[in-house]
Order: structure tokens, then C-alpha cells, then sequence
């Protein structure tokens, strides 16, 4: 893109609809991926009221469901529609496009000093096709045998037979074409990125100089790239399955009186299609999140973050990691017991990177200046809850100790805490430390304090407990638990998980509320309120076309020099050259 | 028109929020505080709290074993749950001993080195050596741990099954049901193209093995003896699963599964540990069925042998059933 492109006349449509600009599409994805955000948080709100007081009638729940909760009490059906569609959402809406689709489009052309995306054509399909995929999904919320029930994880018989199930009648086809979209819109982006990072660095921005954000998202997209097409052919074969009377999932049913002719097939390829995607899925989502907080912290601590290639190693590391340990998600699939010996013994290996990187944060803080923004906070939250997740792991991955747990509340706390909170709370450090680029004004601290307190405790409340649950033998998409006596014991930790929940769900009011205020009547912003290193600070804080008034910066450091002893300040932008005499950090 | 006063409430609400923010900025505008950067006093209170709520989980992590420790399954009643018990409680102290390092140096450090306009932080950029003693002792660490898990693992997925008995437990939306081999050990060939009416799991007639079959709406096990069972789904994926016995497999359509055990607690027993009379065991399912996945069970007694044959006498053939 040359020099002269941002002189351009740009009409309402070309700068905020169809734009090509990657930090207008970058807000599109993050408001998108907030709004299905919202739909996502207050169905687990919904559920969890049923959990907690079951047979209880909730006026709130008819106004929203409908006939799916005459009189306020909730439908079995419509309850599984409402976990397997807050998965959906969360997982690929919120913390794939809205994570990943937000922070790669903004930040990697901005921190590797290029002008815009590789391909800003592409990078709008990318955001449309999600646009798209995001209204399928919408849409399917509202048909009338209800939207897809079968899990998040889909899997067929279930998902394949629309007797199974009400959700897996035309609900469960608009899922399949929403998710189709939703992966061409992930490899349009994931495409763009890597070619991005790879071409378009700018001079003196050698792939080591790269902020850890810049390896997090060029590594998530790769990951994305191999593994979202096998979920695509995953998809494809399940509509053949369920439209034109294909077995490549079905054999020897008989469903509802009925004799199915396909024969042949295995439900159990479908597990291995899903999770050769579902698995780097995981990492897909928690990598930008771990970027994210590298550079947080790092600034925020003004100090360098300790250990760069370490961290790069281990970003490398997990990523190799996450292609070969798919397995342990089918450890009770009836598999040959040897795979799940590979398979524990893959999965087990992730903690040693996944150790490296808690280590270096741990040092990182160590004898720093901590400057406590929100963005910091969520930062710190997300270590927290990246330990505390991530130990359980242990268990789960171990398929001896698997046996027990598996399907219990034991893998819902460990997912979301290690998963869901770690990349939710990523998000909103980015989130509350790169506003101001985005919308050149500054959110309002203390309701981000107060925003980060509520959520941060409550997040806690929600999930710890759950473990128990799960040691307590508690499956998980039960629907109610009173059908069981030995569940019996179990009802006031249900009530306090569900306060929790309802409280961290409110709790994000403050959030939206402070996002939309200070879009309008925040603070101006400074060029480079944070004191940062990294280019995107060196750009004027009014969004031009083409990011730089004038020439390309020229890099001649790493991003991490904070605190460097000889400087006049506590920080040295990646521009300046060095000193006579002066080493290159890392 | 409830509605739409709600709608004006609430509108009303975020006008006012705007205002008193609006407000508080220009306030804090006024005292001239330089509102982007962070004032020695926000750096020392969130420090404090993050030291007072960090220490307060980690704490409360320690408690809650106390608090809610009685809600943990009973110890295993099935033999392999022992061997279990012991890689599970090693993996446990191992998590909780670096729960209990990493947590509370998060917390500490995010404390001690909270940011102070006069302070400069240490320039430190790598350390060679602490990355090879951090890499090394986890890779240790797992390496123990992963021999230990695949050695149980292996025990307890691969055991000797020559002398067990067979049976099978058959899932469909929403029921189980069980079936014996009889006196051969050896289970009838089932088809599910079989199914109709008496025959509801498909039984071939036409094997010798199926006339002894038994077919029963409850589960029986005899205590201390070995039971190999086999999983068969008519319709959907299933997962049979009895915590208390630490036995759990997927029942997949299309295709047989298997899970080895031997139950070593009575039911009776087991009601007198749990002080509970009302005690069963039950075998339910555990992986998303449909509707009435939350309902899907059957329940499960543990018996002596004398009781186990007496209940068994008392049952119908595959034979006799079918020629009623």
C-alpha cells in the first residue's frame, strides 16, 4: 500500500461498513464478538438459575424463552440448546473472532511497522463471512424445534438424527452452515496474518525484535490455518450425514422404532475430526490471551518481561504440543488402551512449557515498578487462573485418573478456569490497554478497578466449587440433579455458584457501560499513555489510513527495554537507535 | 407498559451513571491529578488487595477441603480404584504443593514490588540457567509422573479377563438394561436388525449361546469377583458410568466396548460406611443423550455370591422369555 492511500475520500460506508482499514475491521470484530457476547453470558445466567432452584418458576425465563418455559420453568430441551449454544459462543464468537479477530487486526500491522494487512480485501471478507456466520447462528436461536441441543462438541449420532432430539432438527443445520462460514472467515483471517507478519515487518523488525504478542498471534494463526479446515470437513460430512443419507458417522441404529439403513460408519471419527480442530482450538484462544499479557506485563511492571526466547520456545512448544493430544478428550471412548497411553504421555508434556511461561511472569515480577491499570490486573487474574487451571490438567490428562472425572463438573472448572477465564480475562486486558488506540481516548480507571474486583472474585466463586462437584461425581449437561439421591448433598454449593454467576454476569454491566461511555466522553488520550515500547504508540493517536503520517519507522530494538540503566527514561521506544556502546537486551 | 417503563428506568439509570462519572472526572480533573497515570495510592491499594484476596483464596483453597471434603466420592469400592487412589493422591499433593508456591509468590510479588513514583525496577533481561532448572524439574517431574500414570493405566485397562464373568449392559434413550451370559459365560450374538417386540435388545435366537441369557432391568454383581462388561448402544453415544466404582465407557452404536472391574464393597457395606440406609449404587449415563440425559439410570447392588445366585435363580432365561 503506498504513501498516498490515506489521502483518499473515504464515504461513511468504505470507513465503517465495508472498510479495509485492519483498526476499523478490528472494532468491528470486537463489537460483534461483544454483542454474542452479551447472548452468550446471560444464557449461562439463564442456566444456572435452573441449577440452582430447579422446578422453580423464573418469570424472567419466559419472557426470554418462551415456550420453552411455561410458567418460568425451563424446558430439559431447551436447556441443552442453552449450554451447547453458550459454548458455541464463547468458545469460537467471543474468544476466537472476538480475541484473536480483534487484537491480531489491530495490533500486527501496528506493531511491525506496516501499513495495513497484506490483503485489506481479504481481511474484510474475513470480517463479513463472520458477520455472517455470527446472523446464521442468531437466526437459529429462534426456529421452532429450538437450536442446536447436542453439546458444543456436536457429536453425532446425536447431532446426525434430528429424532435424537428437537435440537437436531433444522437448528442443528443452521449451526453446521454458521460454523462452516465461521471457519472460511478464521482461515481468510489466520491467512492474512501469518503472510502479514511474514512480509510486511518493517526494516529492522527481525522476527526477534517481534513483541510476544506478534509471536502469539502469528503462532495462533498457523494453528488455525491447519486445524480449522479439518473441523470444516468434519462439518461437511456431518450435513451429508444428515441430508443426503451418507454413514460416514452412522452405523447399526435403531432409533424411535425406526432401523437406520447406513451401516459403516463410526461415531468415533467425528471425535477425532472435531478434536484434531478442538484441541488448538483451546490453544487457538489461550495464546493471544498469554501475548496479551506478556506485553501488559512487561509494560506494567516497566520492567522487560524475563526470558523472551524462553517464551517464544514455549509459545512454540505448546503449539507443536497441541496437535498430538487430542486423544485425551476420548479417553473413555472405548479406544485401544496403547493410544491412551500416547495420548496421556502428549498431554502431560505441555506442562513443562506451560510451567516455563508461569515461571518467566513470576520473575517478570519480580523487584518490577507494578503500575496497577485494569489491563495489569486482568493480567495478574489471568496467571492466577492460568496455575489454577492449568494444574488440574494434571488429572484430566492422566487417563488412569481420567476415568472418574471425565464428563464431570471436575472438566468444567478446569476448562473454564484455565480456558475460559484465562482468554476472557486476557480480552479485557487488551482490551482496557489498547482502547486508546482504538477510539484515541482512555476508559475510566476506578470502574475498571471495580469492573476487574467483581469479576476477578466471582470468576473464583463460580468455578472453584465446581470441582467439587466433579469429585462428588456430578456429570455435567444434567439437566437437574434431584433425579439422584446421592446428588442430594449438593444443592446449596449449586446456590452459591449460581449468586457467583449471576453477580460476575452484572458485574460486566460496569464493563460495557465504561466501554460505550468512554468512546464518547472518556479522556483524550496521549500518543503513548501507557509508556510503552512497541510502534503501535509511535502512530498519531487520530486514526489515519496507513497508520504513519510520514515515513515507515525503522526498528532497532526489542520491544522490552524498560528500566534499562544509562536511559533518561524508564522505557525506550523500539525507534530509537542504540547508544554508542549500548547492548541489545534478550 | 410495564415494559416500557422498565425501558425508561433503566434509560433513566444510564443517564445518571454518565452524569456522576462525568462529574467524578471533572472533579478529579480539578485537583489536577494526571488522571492516565497511576497514583502511588491506586498502585498500594490494589497491591493490598490483590495480597488480601490472593492469600484469601489460597487460604480458602486449604479450607474448602475441610468445608466440602464430605461431598468427595467414598473411597473406591472396586479393586482397581485402589491402585488409582494412589497415582491420584501423588498427583494431588504434587498440584496442591505448587498451587500453594506459585499462588501465593503471585500475589506476594504484586505486592511487594507495587509501583512508587521514586522506584526504578531491576533491568534483568534473562538468566540462562533458571530457565534449564525450571525446564528440568518439571520435564523430571512428568517423566515420573507419566510412567506411574501409564503403568496404572495398563493395570487397570488391560487386566487378565480369562476368569471373569461377562455380561453386557445395553443403553437406549433414556434406559439401561443388563444382560447375563448364564451358565456358558458366553453372551448370544445381538443385532440390532433383531429388535422387536419381546427381544428388545436384538438377541439372535438362532445362537446356542443366547437360550442361557439372562435379561434383567436391575444390575447384580457378586462382591470380590471379577466382572468384564460389555457396552452396546442401540441409538446414540451413551457413557455407562458408576462413580462410586471408578467405572466409566462410552457406549458407542456400531461398535462394542468393554470395562473390567471387581466390586469390593456390599451395597451393605457400603450403606454402613456412608451411615446412609437409603444407599444404592447406580450406573448412569454421562455423556449427552437428549432430553432426559439427567434421568438416565439403573440401579446397581453388590451382593454376596449367595445372595448374587439366589437373585440369578430367580431370573428368566433368554429361552424362557422368548417361548412365553
Amino acid at each position: 500500500m503506498s504513501n498516498q492511500d490515506h489521502h483518499h475520500e473515504e464515504t461513511f460506508i468504505s470507513k465503517y461498513i465495508f472498510s479495509l482499514d485492519h483498526k476499523m475491521i478490528a472494532k468491528q470484530f470486537l463489537l460483534t464478538g461483544m454483542f454474542m457476547g452479551i447472548i452468550g453470558v446471560i444464557m449461562s445466567a439463564f442456566f444456572r438459575l435452573q441449577l440452582a432452584w430447579p422446578d422453580e418458576g423464573f418469570p424472567i425465563l419466559e419472557t426470554f424463552l418462551g415456550k420453552w418455559a411455561p410458567d418460568g420453568v425451563m424446558d430439559p430441551n431447551i436447556y441443552l440448546a442453552l449450554v451447547t449454544i453458550h459454548g458455541t459462543i464463547m468458545v469460537f464468537f467471543v474468544l476466537t473472532a472476538g480475541l484473536s479477530g480483534t487484537f491480531s487486526n489491530l495490533l500486527i500491522p501496528l506493531q511491525i511497522g506496516a501499513r495495513d494487512m497484506a490483503s485489506g480485501f481479504m481481511n474484510m471478507l474475513s470480517y463479513w463471512f463472520f458477520f455472517l456466520s455470527s446472523l446464521v447462528m442468531i437466526i437459529s436461536l429462534f426456529v421452532s424445534s429450538g437450536p442446536a441441543a447436542a453439546g458444543w462438541t456436536i457429536y453425532p449420532p446425536l447431532s446426525a438424527l434430528p429424532q435424537a432430539m428437537p435440537g437436531s432438527g433444522l437448528g442443528m443445520t443452521l449451526w453446521l452452515v454458521s460454523m462452516s462460514l465461521f471457519i472460511v472467515s478464521a482461515l481468510l483471517g489466520g491467512l492474512n496474518y501469518i503472510v502479514t507478519i511474514v512480509n510486511l515487518r518493517t526494516k529492522g523488525m527481525s522476527m526477534t525484535r517481534m513483541p510476544l504478542t506478534m509471536w502469539a498471534f502469528f503462532v495462533t494463526a498457523i494453528l488455525g490455518t491447519l486445524s480449522f479446515p479439518v473441523l470444516l470437513s468434519a462439518c461437511l460430512l456431518l450435513i451429508f450425514d444428515r441430508s443426503f443419507g451418507t454413514a460416514f458417522y452412522l452405523s447399526d441404529i435403531m432409533i424411535q422404532g425406526e432401523i437406520l439403513t447406513q451401516t459403516g460408519g463410526s461415531p468415533i471419527l467425528f471425535q477425532h475430526l472435531f478434536w484434531f480442530l478442538g484441541h488448538p482450538e483451546v490453544y487457538i484462544i489461550l495464546l493471544p490471551a498469554l501475548g496479551i499479557t506478556s506485553e501488559v506485563v512487561s509494560t506494567n511492571s516497566r520492567k522487560p518481561i524475563f526470558g523472551y526466547k524462553a517464551m517464544v520456545g514455549s509459545i512454540l512448544a505448546i503449539a507443536f504440543l497441541s496437535f498430538i493430544v487430542w486423544g485425551h478428550h476420548m479417553f473413555m471412548t472405548g479406544m485401544n488402551p496403547f493410544l491412551g497411553s500416547v495420548f496421556t504421555f502428549t498431554t502431560l508434556l505441555i506442562a513443562i512449557p506451560s510451567a516455563v511461561k508461569v515461571f518467566n511472569y513470576l520473575t517478570t515480577l519480580w523487584r518490577a515498578n507494578i503500575q496497577f491499570t485494569p489491563a495489569m490486573l486482568f493480567s495478574i487474574g489471568l496467571v492466577s487462573t492460568f496455575i489454577s487451571g492449568g494444574l488440574t490438567g494434571l488429572i484430566l490428562g492422566d487417563a488412569a485418573l481420567d476415568i472418574n472425572v471425565h464428563d464431570t463438573y471436575f472438566v468444567v472448572a478446569h476448562f473454564h478456569i484455565v480456558m475460559g477465564l484465562s482468554a476472557i480475562f486476557g480480552m479485557f486486558a487488551g482490551v482496557y490497554h489498547w482502547f486508546p488506540k482504538m477510539y484515541g481516548r482512555m476508559m475510566n480507571k476506578s470502574l475498571g478497578y471495580a469492573h476487574f474486583w467483581i469479576t476477578f472474585i466471582s470468576a473464583y466463586g463460580v468455578f472453584y466449587p465446581m470441582h467439587f462437584l466433579g469429585l462428588a461425581g456430578v456429570p455435567r449437561r444434567y439437566y437437574s440433579n434431584t433425579a439422584f439421591p446421592m446428588f442430594e448433598g449438593l444443592v446449596e454449593i449449586n446456590e452459591l455458584i449460581s449468586v457467583f454467576a449471576i453477580l460476575g454476569v452484572v458485574a460486566q454491566l460496569i464493563f460495557f457501560f465504561n466501554f460505550f461511555y468512554s468512546i464518547f466522553r472518556g479522556r483524550q488520550s496521549s500518543q503513548n499513555p501507557w509508556r510503552s515500547n512497541t510502534l503501535e504508540w509511535t502512530t498519531p493517536v487520530e486514526r489515519i489510513h496507513g497508520n504513519w503520517p510520514g515515513e515507515l519507522p525503522t526498528v532497532h530494538r526489542w520491544a522490552y527495554d524498560y528500566s534499562k540503566p544509562g536511559m533518561d527514561e524508564d522505557f525506550v521506544i523500539q525507534t530509537t537507535p542504540l547508544k554508542d556502546g549500548e547492548e541489545e537486551g534478550h | 407498559m410495564e415494559n416500557l417503563l422498565t425501558i425508561l428506568i433503566s434509560l433513566l439509570a444510564i443517564i445518571a451513571l454518565v452524569q456522576l462519572v462525568r462529574i467524578f472526572e471533572l472533579a478529579t480533573k480539578l485537583k489536577g491529578q494526571q488522571e492516565i497515570e497511576i497514583s502511588d495510592k491506586e498502585n498500594h491499594y490494589n497491591g493490598l488487595a490483590l495480597l488480601i484476596v490472593g492469600f484469601g483464596f489460597v487460604l480458602f483453597v486449604a479450607y474448602s477441603f475441610k468445608l466440602w471434603g464430605h461431598l468427595i466420592l467414598p473411597e473406591s469400592a472396586s479393586l482397581h480404584g485402589i491402585q488409582i487412589k494412589l497415582l491420584w493422591d501423588t498427583t494431588m499433593y504434587l498440584i496442591l504443593f505448587v498451587f500453594f508456591i506459585t499462588q501465593p509468590l503471585l500475589f506476594w510479588f504484586s505486592y511487594k514490588y507495587r509501583g512508587k513514583k521514586n522506584n526504578k525496577a531491576l533491568y534483568q533481561t534473562h538468566n540462562n540457567k533458571l530457565e534449564i532448572i525450571w525446564t528440568s524439574i518439571p520435564a523430571v517431574v512428568l517423566t515420573a509422573l507419566v510412567v506411574f500414570g501409564l503403568k496404572t493405566w495398563n493395570n487397570v485397562m488391560v487386566p487378565d479377563t480369562s476368569n471373569a464373568m461377562v455380561m453386557e449392559v445395553y443403553a437406549m434413550q433414556f434406559n439401561w438394561t443388563a444382560r447375563y451370559s448364564g451358565e456358558d459365560n458366553k453372551l448370544g450374538d445381538a443385532n440390532y436388525t433383531l429388535i422387536g417386540g419381546i427381544n428388545t435388545l436384538g438377541v439372535d435366537i438362532n445362537d446356542s449361546a443366547s437360550s442361557d441369557d439372562i435379561i434383567t432391568r436391575e444390575i447384580h454383581l457378586p462382591v470380590d469377583e471379577q466382572v468384564l462388561m460389555k457396552f452396546r448402544s442401540q441409538d446414540v453415544i451413551h457413557s455407562a458410568y458408576m462413580p462410586h466404582l471408578g467405572v466409566q465407557m462410552n457406549c458407542v452404536p456400531g461398535m462394542s466396548t468393554q470395562f473390567a472391574f471387581t466390586p469390593i464393597k456390599t451395597t451393605s457395606e457400603m450403606r454402613k460406611e456412608l451411615k446412609n440406609e437409603e444407599f444404592d449404587y447406580v450406573l448412569l449415563c454421562n455423556k449427552i443423550c437428549g432430553s432426559a440425559h439427567y434421568n438416565m439410570q439403573i440401579k446397581v447392588i453388590i451382593e454376596t455370591k449367595q445372595e448374587y445366585l439366589e437373585w440369578m435363580s430367580q431370573q428368566d432365561n433368554f429361552n424362557t422369555l422368548i417361548s412365553r
